[in-house]
């Protein structure tokens, strides 16, 4: 059918109506109109009106929307106040959200029902055109092909072929090695040691690196009760994503049950691990008093303080390592706890070059 | 103004019927340069065929508009620096706090900006809208069959805009630095560290040195904001240009057939339906943004790493990594001073595994199945059971990890032991597929024959007979012509089979509602709308193409 329609003339086109040269139009592009009806074949009736009143009361309701959008964004009040002031803020993203929301469904609710109330109802049928490319269409595309790259004597000139290939290659290799070269570094042994290690090689603290709280104050050997946590960081390197150390203060009558060589490590009931977990890194933050059982709150992975913060729970497969800890007597003549050495291993989340 | 000049008539051959309205002479004006109408038309006249289903991949192109739109309006405001500053903002709790830039500006957006935090709060609602809209529109193109030959391109090209979906959505959230990301990011750097051989220095690429560096949210954001985007757009471009070539699959029905596709032409009608579609989609963004609070990273604190919350919850769309990695045993592979740690394997190869898995589905399924030729009729579920099987297994796959993402929280709420919810998940995720495939299996049977029985017996009127016998029966109504015995001759054709009596021998005439009553014409129009719809209905059964 389609080939009839564009052989119609202009001329012969002039003498349809335009519904007529609509469906024309249709076949022309292999649109089969099957069922086309007015939804209101009879103009002005009851229904008719109403369905237009219907559909434009949608729009109307959503240019007050529009306007409500204004008036509130102008008008409400929208600075965070302290609790015990006007808490009127708070309505303000919940009004611009449900107005806007409001404006935005109800335009597109009305454009919706004026398609389904007031457009004609159609059922039509395009051909799919889904035919495999035709014998002649692929002996034609393939003879294109094979003399245009005849032509060019790639085939044949093997030298043309292996140099161009060289030129190609190094095309590809400059900007990958120029963004990556720009980008790389070398991990060399930094994830081996933490800044404990990096305060105790600049020689400033023979005595051992001195603990603090976030706050910056230091850390006595009289501040935790038994049985108290708290995290604590070498002096200077409080953000640090290598120096969060967890301080456990051990209750009377515990004991830790060490690897060989890190007796040593604690200094009276207390004792130290590295907060990072051994399995993704997140801070292994939460001490239940009771069970002596540190958990990871990011993957569940459990770790026995009395054990020598062994995993006993979860994914994580290695012991949070332990911190070396000594006394120093301050000025004031209270005990500070220090770092002696570093981590004996690395602290945090495996990789390939850790054994 | 008695001398109006006449003009003079134009000659008739110039140019028939030439434009006398403004439209007509701008449309005239363009065609002249262009020589656009043949190709205009043709696009006009193109056919959409209308199923509740074909909305999943609408909402997730609009809500990639929404996103397009929100975000740069985020990128007015937004400061993508790690550097360090002191806040004295509106928001007094955090007053005097050291943060970077970034979660400065973050708060700046959220507090300062008037109607930043509703165009935020739309922003991240609309990009969760966007993953799970792509996620049930992949759902509905797998059991339905619409990837079979010859849409296996239109399949991977999907699979991939899932896949930079995520991608984006991760480089989104995590770019406020606050504490909550922060701790993603602090994940997503030991996932990179546990990758064998190369995994340092791929972590001390991505973040220029130890984690975090000062580099990480200025590179995320530059993905962010142009390079992921711009790799959207280009593949949701390929991804219509290639539905506009192969025309839409469509559901098995009256008139349907593999080579012809049945619907409504895009202009007027279907134009406007989508296009009040789209501002429906961007509607229910907005009124979540408004109404629902998403991601307060004021409560969150700035990023830091001796802190954590417990019960964090990533995004939606990132708890199955999540929760594969809670499952995963505490198996290291340590061998010749080299170490792969346990977070490998569900992180990277897991992952790795199902993307390749659906990527090469299609093409396994025509090995498997022998079936090379092309499908334009989609199939019922219920037609395909061992592919509704598989879909059924992998999804008890993916929803076990995504309950276990959140285990914590569930163990809370049902007070049962985190150590059990865990245990519970290996054991499900193992165990539980299969045990989908085979019900999924017996129910896709099930339906086929209910359909079957059905077509020979008719539908349950819910009548109850008594013969003269004394024997009570139920009386069926037959769906077509029947043989001596009383069964329906209809074979099954893939489409939908009417189970109730009120899903039959709808009226083809005219029906116009009220939202609450009916609207009655006065009798006389009523008559005369009656006589034309049945005039219609007879026309439509005298010229109807056979089938």
């Amino acid at each position: 059918m389609s080939e009839n329609v564009t052989e119609t003339s202009a001329e012969e086109l002039q003498k349809l109506t335009p519904e007529e040269r609509m469906i024309a139009a249709a076949e022309a592009d292999g649109v089969h109109i099957i069922h086309r009806r007015d939804r209101f074949p009879i103009r002005g009736t009851k229904a008719e009106k109403r369905a237009e009143r219907a559909v434009s009361a949608f729009f109307v309701l959503a240019a007050l929307a529009g306007i409500g959008f204004i008036v509130a964004f102008v008008a409400v009040p929208f600075h965070w106040q302290l609790p015990g002031k006007s808490q009127n803020f708070k309505y303000y993203t919940p009004l611009l959200g449900g107005l806007l929301g409001l404006m935005l469904a109800l335009l597109g609710f009305g454009a919706v029902l004026w398609a389904k109330w007031l457009m004609p109802e159609e059922e039509v049928e395009q051909d799919r055109h889904d035919e495999p490319s035709s014998e002649a269409d692929k002996m034609l595309i393939e003879a294109t092909l094979a003399v245009g790259l005849n032509d060019t004597g790639l085939p044949r000139r093997k030298l043309l072929m292996r140099s161009l290939g060289l030129a190609g290659g190094a095309v590809a290799t400059v900007p990958l090695v120029a963004l990556v070269g720009a980008m790389i570094k070398r991990p060399g042994k930094q994830l081996d040691h933490t800044p404990y290690g990096t305060l105790l090689a600049t020689g400033k603290y023979p005595d051992g690196v001195p603990l603090i709280y976030a706050d910056g104050r230091r850390v006595s050997s009289d501040d935790l009760e038994p049985g108290g946590v708290a995290t604590v960081f070498p002096v200077g390197y409080v953000l640090d994503a290598a120096s969060p150390t967890l301080l456990i203060r051990l209750r009377p009558g515990q004991k830790v049950q060490s690897r060989s060589g890190q007796a040593s490590y604690q200094v009276g009931d207390y004792v130290a691990y590295s907060k990072i977990c051994t399995h993704a890194g997140c801070p292994a933050s939460l001490y239940e008093q009771q069970t002596s059982r540190l958990l990871c709150p990011c993957h569940q992975s459990q770790f026995e303080v009395l054990k020598d913060a062994k995993p006993v729970f979860g994914p994580a497969t290695r012991s949070l390592p332990k911190l070396p800890l000594g006394l120093e007597t301050g000025s004031d003549g209270r005990q500070y706890l220090v770092a002696l050495h570093d981590f004996h291993e690395p602290i945090g989340p495996g990789f390939w070059e850790r054994s | 103004m008695t001398t109006t000049p006449v003009r003079p008539q134009r000659p008739a051959t110039r140019r028939t019927g030439g434009p006398q309205t403004p439209q007509g002479k701008a449309a005239a004006f363009v065609d002249e340069r262009l020589t656009i109408a043949g190709p205009i038309r043709k696009q006009l006249n193109k056919v959409f065929p209308d199923h509740w289903s074909f909305m999943m991949g609408e909402i997730a192109l609009y809500s990639f508009v929404v996103l397009l739109l929100t975000g740069t309006y985020l990128t007015f405001f937004f400061d993508a620096s790690m550097g360090d500053t002191v806040y004295h903002g509106r928001y007094i709790p955090l007053d005097g706090v050291t943060m970077s830039r970034a979660y400065a500006s973050t708060l700046n957006i959220s507090f300062d900006v008037r109607g930043g935090l509703v165009v935020r709060q739309i922003h991240h609602w609309a990009a969760l809208m966007f993953l799970a809209a792509m996620v049930i529109h992949m759902l509905r193109v797998f059991f339905t069959g619409a990837y079979r030959k010859p849409r296996e391109f239109n399949w991977i090209i999907g699979l991939l805009l899932i896949v930079m979906g995520v991608v984006e959505g991760f480089a989104g959230y995590s770019l406020p630095d606050d504490l909550l990301s922060g701790t993603g990011l602090r994940i997503a750097d030991a996932i990179m560290l546990s990758i064998p051989v190369v995994g340092t220095w791929v972590s001390f690429l991505v973040f220029g040195g130890p984690f975090p560096g000062d580099q990480i949210i200025g590179r995320l954001y530059i993905a962010h904001v142009l390079l992921i985007p711009a790799l959207l757009a280009g593949l949701v471009g390929a991804h219509l240009a290639l539905l506009v070539r192969q025309k839409h699959t469509q559901f098995p029905g009256h008139g349907r057939d593999e080579h012809t596709v049945r619907g409504e032409r895009i202009f007027p009608v279907y134009a406007a339906k989508a296009g009040g579609f789209f501002f429906i989609v961007f509607g229910a963004c907005a009124a979540l943004g408004g109404l629902v609070q998403i991601n307060p990273i004021w409560l969150f604190g700035p990023y830091n790493p001796a802190q954590v919350s417990a019960g964090s919850q990533p995004d939606w769309y990132m708890a199955m990594l999540d929760g594969s990695t809670r499952l995963m045993p505490s198996w290291e592979i340590r061998a010749w001073g080299h170490d792969v740690p346990p977070l490998f394997w569900p992180t990277v190869v897991m992952p790795g595994i199902l993307i390749g898995l659906a990527a090469m589905y299609p093409f396994l399924e025509a090995k498997m199945t022998k079936d090379r030729a092309s499908h334009n009729i989609l199939q019922r579920p219920r037609d395909a059971p061992v592919r509704t099987s598989l879909g059924a297994m992998a999804l008890t796959f993916v929803m076990v990890l995504f309950i276990s993402g959140g285990n914590d929280l569930v163990a809370k709420a049902f007070d049962i032991s985190l150590n059990a919810m865990t245990w519970g998940g290996r054991i499900a995720l193992l165990v539980g597929p299969p045990i989908a495939y085979v019900f999924t299996y017996r129910i896709c049977l099930g339906l086929q024959r209910h359909d079957r029985e059905v077509l020979e017996h008719g539908i349950e009127t819910g009548i109850i007979k008594r013969l003269p016998t004394g024997e009570f029966i139920e009386v069926h109504q037959p769906l077509g012509p029947t043989d001596d015995h009383g069964h329906g001759l209809l074979p099954y054709a893939g489409a939908a089979v009417p189970k109730r009596m009120n899903e039959v021998g709808r009226s083809p005439l005219r029906h116009i509602g009220g939202f609450f009553f009916p609207v009655k014409e006065k009798p006389e129009i009523e008559a005369e709308l009656d006589a034309i719809a049945l005039a219609q209905v007879d026309h439509e059964h005298a010229t109807e193409l056979p089938d």
